[in-house]
């Protein structure tokens, strides 16, 4: 679209729909990897400096789910990598239409990319495990339903893989992300505060407390202070395999309606 | 009638004298010191100490200061700008590359200049802009699309617009320029391009290039033959720190940046000069007098983009004159600027690719430590040790100060590039636990991710003196002051006074914004002021 110039916008819009399978109402279809593999590569080499590996690194942007500050179409998204963006930090990048189709491409399948198949039971059945017998709602958050201890995961499936779901059932310390990790703290006055850390900084520590009351700690009030792991039990003995089969099936349904795409989705950080 | 010209004219000779005396001249700047209550160059002096002779504040005081003003810039990116201030007047700029004149003591605005950027700029990493330098009553500003401005100071009107560079290649300039004597020395931006990197000299009057050393030395230069093939001609070697001056010995000296492709040193084996270098050049002629290399054919991005610390130091006895230099690699050299000839050097931060440094300051390799395709667990990280924000020289504590990033590593890989002009070109990437460049205001990240200090650091023997340890990871320059206050300022938005002798806290502000610049000091009707640039505005604070 700048130095190259691009297609007209018709031939444009055929390239992409065959890339992404958007844009036209046809399904989607099969990608070629060496395409995806391209893009993943251009996305290493351009955009993780500040995007970061996981596409997240810069507020109210998240490229794994598809959120952006304002609604962006493919064709949006191409002008918005090739031209840049005035008065942010995104610059113009000199790609030619192919790198630009396979870079898109590779965004749209980020979440998935590289990881492993697992098997999807049924997504009835895993709800009623997730509400019930493993009581995840006892700490998560599904559509305004549960606690607020733990991560909320309305849109957890738009963000994480499958595979990254049963990794997460069977060892949560292993996935867990530095931001849900438990504080304890003591204070002066022999008061213990436990909860999840929502940020921190050389002085304080803002937490969500055990009692879900959003508390911000004083570091030179504290007499203790610790940063431990992953409050999340395993699963790996307390649900059978097909049991957490059931359970991931649900979690990847965990999207946002199709009319909240790109719209009004700020997801809490 | 005659009486009253002969008033009228006294006025009029009264005025010109004060319109001449408020010309910065070259021995204004050269005697930068001999006014601390401005802050007339990037380092505030040639030697780049970021020093303040004014010692109104006090370790005993600093907790009376308070803020004075802010200025919100019109943009939403971060300020890197390190402002300068002369007779009352703040100059500072907001990106890409807007220039404020503003009341130093009120923070109003007197005027704006907008430059406008082309569309064709290609910078790697955010429209930044470190800030100016002036001459007489020009202002000095590089861009991100690689020209070179001068501005009135008075009323903000261009005099003159040279193009440098191809700004469609990836050339840019993020640094403040250098003045010396009559001419504007500036480096270019944009070493994960696969640029030749230069500094050049441009005539202050006109806007005339004077001269131009290319940091990659071309066929039949020496040095070519450290780079095999036709590698050089994306070899990099930016600059985009501001360099600094001896007057007695007359040369300039700048630090290079990294070669390219960033990390993958395998296609161009050798040493790959002048890259990750200190260059001691002729102001006068762009001739290299030396160079001295810190970290041959680097596979890290380590830049030796930091400001070259000019300091005169007794040394075994002897009166010596040296350079002080905390390198991105994790090393902290002495070096003698005379020569350019090592001195001394130890890691400051964990380091694991280096056995140590030879008797001539050469690092010696580890084996397993090259980064290649597999990747190879690194310390420092690809940000390093430190990077390019300003470190400090105290002449009253002997300590050199310097913004850390420690306990950083990072998993660094190879990839095969292709050179295509204004194209990344860094063959790779580190991947790493730590926070992004731009990270967002929460920080959750764990002490596994490595955190930042500040370092006070004893030229004689490398070691600690103290530290002041951060949750978070740093880009704040230090300023120190003739009281042993020094000032800094952190990712997370705080902006702090410690005391330069002990590192204890004296005092804290909450910006609430990520401080990546250097704080400076001035003096507006007897009251002392400290600015610092954070995320998107500037603040000044003084005593209550």
């Amino acid at each position: 679209m700048t130095r190259h110039g691009l297609p007209g916008l018709a031939a444009l819009l055929v390239g992409l729909a065959a890339v992404t399978g958007r844009g036209t109402g046809a399904a989607p279809q099969t990608v070629d990897p060496a395409k995806l593999d391209t893009g993943a590569r251009i996305y290493g080499s351009l955009c993780t400096t500040c995007h970061g590996p996981d596409g997240d690194a810069i507020p109210a942007v998240n490229l794994k789910t598809g959120q952006y500050k304002r609604e962006l179409t493919d064709l949006d998204l191409m002008t918005v990598i090739s031209k840049g963006v005035p008065g942010t930090a995104m610059p113009a990048n000199n790609l030619s239409n192919n790198e630009l189709f396979a870079l898109i491409a590779y965004l749209h399948v980020m979440k998935d990319y590289g990881a492993r198949r697992v098997v999807l039971g049924d997504a009835g059945r895993g709800r009623a495990i997730f509400e019930g017998k493993a009581q995840c709602l006892s700490c998560h958050r599904v559509n305004q339903q549960g606690a607020y201890l733990g991560p909320d995961l309305t849109t957890a499936g738009a963000s994480f893989s499958a595979a990254m779901f049963q990794d997460t059932l069977l060892d949560p310390s292993s996935t867990a992300k530095p931001g849900n990790r438990t504080i304890r703290a003591v204070t002066k006055t022999g008061e213990v505060v436990t909860g999840r850390r929502l940020n921190e900084d050389t002085w304080s520590v803002q937490i969500m407390d055990s009692r879900e009351r959003l508390v911000s700690l004083w570091k030179p009030d504290l007499k203790e202070y610790a940063i431990l792991g992953s409050p999340m039990p395993s699963y790996k003995d307390s649900l059978s395999a097909e049991e957490r089969s059931d359970l991931i099936a649900y979690l990847v349904t965990l999207t946002p309606p199709p009319a909240a795409q790109g719209r009004g989705r700020g997801a809490a950080r | 009638m005659r009486r009253r010209t002969l008033v009228i004219l006294l006025g009029v000779l009264a005025l010109a004298g004060a319109a001449l005396d408020a010309q910065v001249g070259w021995d204004r700047l050269r005697n930068a010191r001999r006014e601390p209550q401005n802050w007339m160059t990037y380092s505030g002096t040639l030697d780049g100490w970021r020093h303040s002779s004014l010692t109104q504040i006090t370790p005993a005081n600093a907790k009376d200061l308070e803020m004075k003003w802010v200025f919100q810039a019109d943009s939403t990116e971060k300020l890197e700008s390190s402002p300068l201030v002369v007779d009352g007047v703040m100059y500072v700029t907001q990106p890409p590359n807007d220039i404020i004149a503003l009341d130093a003591k009120t923070g109003r605005v007197f005027w704006i200049y907008q430059y406008q950027v082309a569309p064709d700029a290609r910078v790697c990493c955010g429209r930044i802009n470190r800030g100016l330098a002036i001459l007489g009553n020009t202002l000095f500003m590089g861009t991100i699309d690689a020209h070179l401005v001068a501005v009135d100071a008075k009323n903000g009107r261009l005099l003159w617009n040279t193009k440098i560079a191809t700004a469609a290649d990836g050339y840019a300039i993020a640094m403040a320029p250098l003045v010396v004597k009559d001419k504007v020395i500036v480096g270019t931006a944009g070493g994960e391009q696969g640029i030749i990197g230069f500094v050049a000299a441009f005539d202050a009057k006109t806007g005339k290039e004077a001269w131009r050393f290319n940091t990659i030395p071309g066929p039949g230069e020496p040095g070519h033959e450290t780079w095999p093939g036709d590698t050089w001609e994306h070899g990099a070697g930016s600059l985009w720190v501001t360099g600094t001056y001896d007057p007695d010995l007359n040369l300039t000296y700048w630090g290079v940046g990294n070669p390219g492709p960033d990390w993958n040193p395998d296609v161009r084996k050798g040493d790959n000069l002048y890259t990750c270098s200190a260059l001691a050049l002729d102001p006068d002629t762009g001739e290299l007098k030396w160079h001295f290399q810190f970290t041959p054919n680097d596979g890290m991005d380590w830049d030796s983009a930091q400001v070259p610390v000019l300091v005169d130091m007794t040394w075994d006895g002897a009166p010596r004159k040296l350079m002080l230099w905390a390198n991105r690699n994790g090393f902290f050299y002495v070096l003698d600027r005379v020569t350019g000839r090592f001195v001394r050097g130890a890691p400051f931060v964990r380091q694991n690719w280096a056995a140590g440094l030879d008797e001539n300051g050469r690092p010696i390799r580890l084996i397993n430590t090259r980064v290649s395709a597999e990747g190879v667990l690194t310390y420092p990280n690809a940000q390093g040790g430190t990077n390019w924000f300003s470190p400090s020289w105290s002449p009253r504590t002997g300590l050199f100060y310097v913004g850390a990033w420690k306990e950083a590593s990072a998993l660094a890989s190879s990839v095969p590039v292709e050179f295509v002009p204004g194209r990344g070109y860094t063959g790779g990437s580190p991947s790493t636990k730590m926070p992004n460049i731009r990270r967002p205001t929460i920080n959750t990240w764990t002490e596994q991710a490595g955190h930042g200090e500040i370092l006070a650091l004893d030229p004689r023997t490398g070691k600690e003196k103290w530290a002041f340890v951060m949750h978070d990871v740093t880009d704040a320059g230090i300023l120190t002051t003739a009281s042993d206050v020094l000032f800094s300022g952190s990712r997370e938005g705080y902006f702090m006074a410690l005391d330069a002798r002990t590192g204890a806290v004296l005092w804290k502000a909450l910006t609430s914004g990520q401080i990546s610049s250097g704080p400076i000091s001035y003096e507006v009707d007897g009251k002392q002021y400290v600015a610092i640039s954070a995320y998107h505005a500037v603040f000044a604070f003084g005593l209550r």
